[in-house]
């Protein structure tokens, strides 16, 4: 349409013929979805009280009809651009040699690559988004039904509403609740873990004090992440044909039962890309993590222990500020990685949505 | 699922039995389905303890501080423990980058999405709309890097003013744009696209004056919601626009202090050290300001939030006929 659509103006206004006789024509371009319209109805529109003015219409149709196109474009160069430039930056980074960097940058670990540099950032990254994200899914499920098949139906929006607050607050602001609230009331949760199962290697004590660990941070993005899991599981709950519920219902079922053999199996591709949305967030998020983790830069799986992790985002904003030009290059390489890691995480979540639409004819 | 029930009542046993059987479920079924409610109402609450606590700690810490003079000085000339010190510049440097920001993606944000539901058809659409969605994901700092590294092309290294700053918040604020107004484009009756047609105006006059009008109420709710969204923004402002004491309007020239930065800089200088017995001396004065200024950027992004919500009521009306 978006071609055939100028044409269509053009050539109204270059042929134009008495308004009585189409009046009947014009809901063709309405009707977007008939893609023959144009075709069949080549002489209506005809604008009796401005025939004066032929060319003006057709151009400004157009130019809209091109501003709204390039508009659309823009996002996807913006994307484009995203990624040539970070390409760009990082580049003298990504070309130096072991040596160049760990003499050009105070901070970079003495002979390491720059693989070597990243690699334990990207796990920081992915282990504090992994521990956010096994916190926030089951709660976030058990919100979303509770919204949409618990809570009274009357104030059931409202309450979506209240957790959809919980998206509002800035980042800044958790990071600073998440150090002088959640984490002196986290310890002494901590200091029982590593006694009790301090024997599971994830939770080998003694838990620090203060406990600026990755443990803390994972709860922290949990709560980040809880309101985006919950919104899109909350409609894909919503979405569960009434006939399933019922037909569960009338065979019998409890409203747990017909939640778990109607609602859930429904909901379960939108629920997987929920999460992955969600994790997209966590794997982002940079003022809790900067604010709340002690950094470290290793492999290690003691969740419970500070100064062992740091993750790509709070390692950016902490060492930006003060590099060099080959410090800022490196850090926008370990930018690139976070932008590859979340587009891709992104698509995929977004891939299982689409493919979800062919699956949902159900109703 | 009836392991236990018999499918069929034996013959005889009163019509009271069979209803009973009929109609409740066994007791073994009847409790996880109780327990489950319970689980199930546990997780809202649970989701209830963060949204309070915060509330509570923030409105509590900082409302001591946060006054009429703390709202309308900068911090220029303060140091140590003085107990002096506002948020002017901040509030300021929030504005006008969150302003620029917004006008550079509000037009961008609507005509992509007036694209997508009046003249996008095939594979760019498509693109589009899927691109869209991804674009919601980008980390911010990724953003802040992004518009680092397009000025610095032409500025050099080390750049730092409000409107690289404005072109990050841009990034994140787009996508948020076009996903409403394409919603709200969308709810827009067909019914009335055809009325204008019928009357002999050419589509783009359609677009502007029925269209975009009829919707120009959730137009403004997303826009509003947009705002909010990327107001409380931190590291891309961490990286591009950087940190200062006094006031600068210029987005064009010189660092920027914005809200949030102001909050994490005040938390990341810690506790004073005073000297014993010093009067005019508070140790704790950079976390007190932190907490007063989150206070204020909180109650900024719930004020627009709620007057989105207002606005989304006041319109309401007009798009339901």
């Amino acid at each position: 349409m978006s071609s055939s659509t100028p044409r269509l103006v053009r050539t109204a206004q270059s042929d134009p013929v008495p308004p009585a006789a189409d009046r009947a024509d014009p809901t063709g371009p309405a009707d977007a979805a008939g893609p023959t319209t144009p075709r069949t109805t080549p002489n209506e529109n005809g604008d009796p009280g401005r025939t004066g003015t032929r060319a003006r219409p057709d151009v400004a149709g157009r130019l809209f009809a091109m501003t709204a196109t390039g508009a659309g474009a823009t996002i996807l160069v913006v994307l484009a651009a995203v990624a040539v430039f970070l390409v760009l930056r990082a580049w003298p980074a990504m070309t130096a040699s072991a040596e160049e960097l760990s003499e050009g940058i105070q901070w970079f670990p003495e002979g390491q690559t720059l693989l070597g540099f990243v690699g334990p950032l990207i796990f920081g990254t992915v282990l504090a988004a992994v521990i956010a994200l096994v916190i926030a899914v089951p709660l976030a499920v058990g919100i979303a039904l509770f919204t949409s098949h618990y809570a009274p139906r009357r104030i059931a929006s409202g309450l979506g509403y209240v957790v959809d607050l919980l998206a509002a607050i800035p980042s800044v602001v958790y990071g600073l609740w998440g150090v002088v609230w959640l984490a002196p009331r986290l310890y002494p949760v901590w200091t029982w873990l590593a006694d009790n199962l301090g024997w599971i290697p994830l939770f080998a004590g003694p838990a620090s004090q203060p406990p600026r660990t990755v443990m803390t941070v994972g709860v922290v993005l949990a709560v980040m992440i809880l309101p985006i899991i919950t919104a899109v599981s909350r409609e894909v709950f919503l979405q569960t044909p009434r006939l399933h519920e019922e037909a569960a219902l009338a065979l019998g079922a409890t409203r747990w039962e017909m939640v778990r053999m109607a609602v859930l199996p429904f909901g379960r591709s939108g629920l997987i890309s929920a999460s992955m949305l969600g994790l997209g967030r966590a794997l982002g998020e940079t003022m809790a993590v900067l604010m709340i983790l002690s950094p470290g830069f290793t492999y290690a799986f003691e969740l419970l222990q500070a100064g062992r992790h740091q993750t790509i985002a709070a390692n950016i904003a902490n060492q930006f500020p003060e590099a060099n030009p080959l410090g800022v290059s490196t850090l926008i390489a370990t930018g690139l990685a976070l932008f590859v890691i979340t587009l891709a995480v992104n698509m995929a979540a977004r891939w299982v949505v689409s493919r979800r639409k062919d699956f949902s004819g159900a109703n | 699922m009836a392991t236990a029930a018999p499918t069929t009542p034996a013959p005889g046993t009163g019509n009271a039995s069979t209803r009973a059987l009929l109609t409740t479920a066994d007791t073994r079924r009847r409790l996880t389905d109780r327990a489950m409610t319970v689980v199930v109402s546990l997780a809202f609450a649970i989701a209830l303890v963060p949204l309070i606590s915060l509330a509570w700690t923030v409105v509590s810490n900082g409302i001591g501080r946060l006054s009429p003079y703390f709202l309308t000085v900068s911090m220029r000339g303060v140091f140590g423990g003085m107990d002096a010190g506002g948020i002017y510049h901040a509030i300021v440097g929030t504005v006008l980058v969150t302003g620029a920001a917004a006008v550079i993606s509000v037009p961008i944000g609507i005509m992509a999405a007036v694209y997508l539901v009046e003249y996008g058809r095939g594979p760019l659409a498509r693109a589009v709309t899927f691109f869209v969605d991804v674009m919601t994901g980008i980390p911010s700092i990724v953003a802040g890097l992004f518009a680092y590294a397009l000025f610095a092309v032409f500025f050099g290294p080390g750049v730092r003013f409000g409107l690289v700053g404005a072109v990050a918040l841009s990034v994140l604020m787009i996508p948020v744009v076009v996903r409403s107004c394409e919603e709200m484009l969308r709810l827009v009756p067909n019914e009335l696209r055809e009325a204008s047609y019928a009357l002999g105006v050419p589509k783009w006059l359609t677009v502007v004056k029925v269209v975009l009008r009829t919707a120009v109420g959730g137009i403004v709710t997303g826009v509003m919601l947009a705002v909010a969204r990327v107001i409380g923004e931190t590291a891309p402002l961490l990286v591009t626009v950087g940190v200062i004491d006094s006031i600068n309007t210029n987005v064009f020239e010189g660092r920027m202090m914005t809200l949030p930065v102001y909050v994490f800089r005040q938390y990341a200088q810690g506790l004073v050290p005073c000297t014993e017995g010093a009067t005019d001396c508070i140790a704790t004065v950079n976390i007190d300001r932190a907490w007063a200024a989150a206070l204020t950027l909180i109650l900024i992004v719930m004020a627009l939030n709620l007057l989105a919500r207002l606005v989304a009521r006041w319109f309401a009306p007009k798009a339901g006929h």
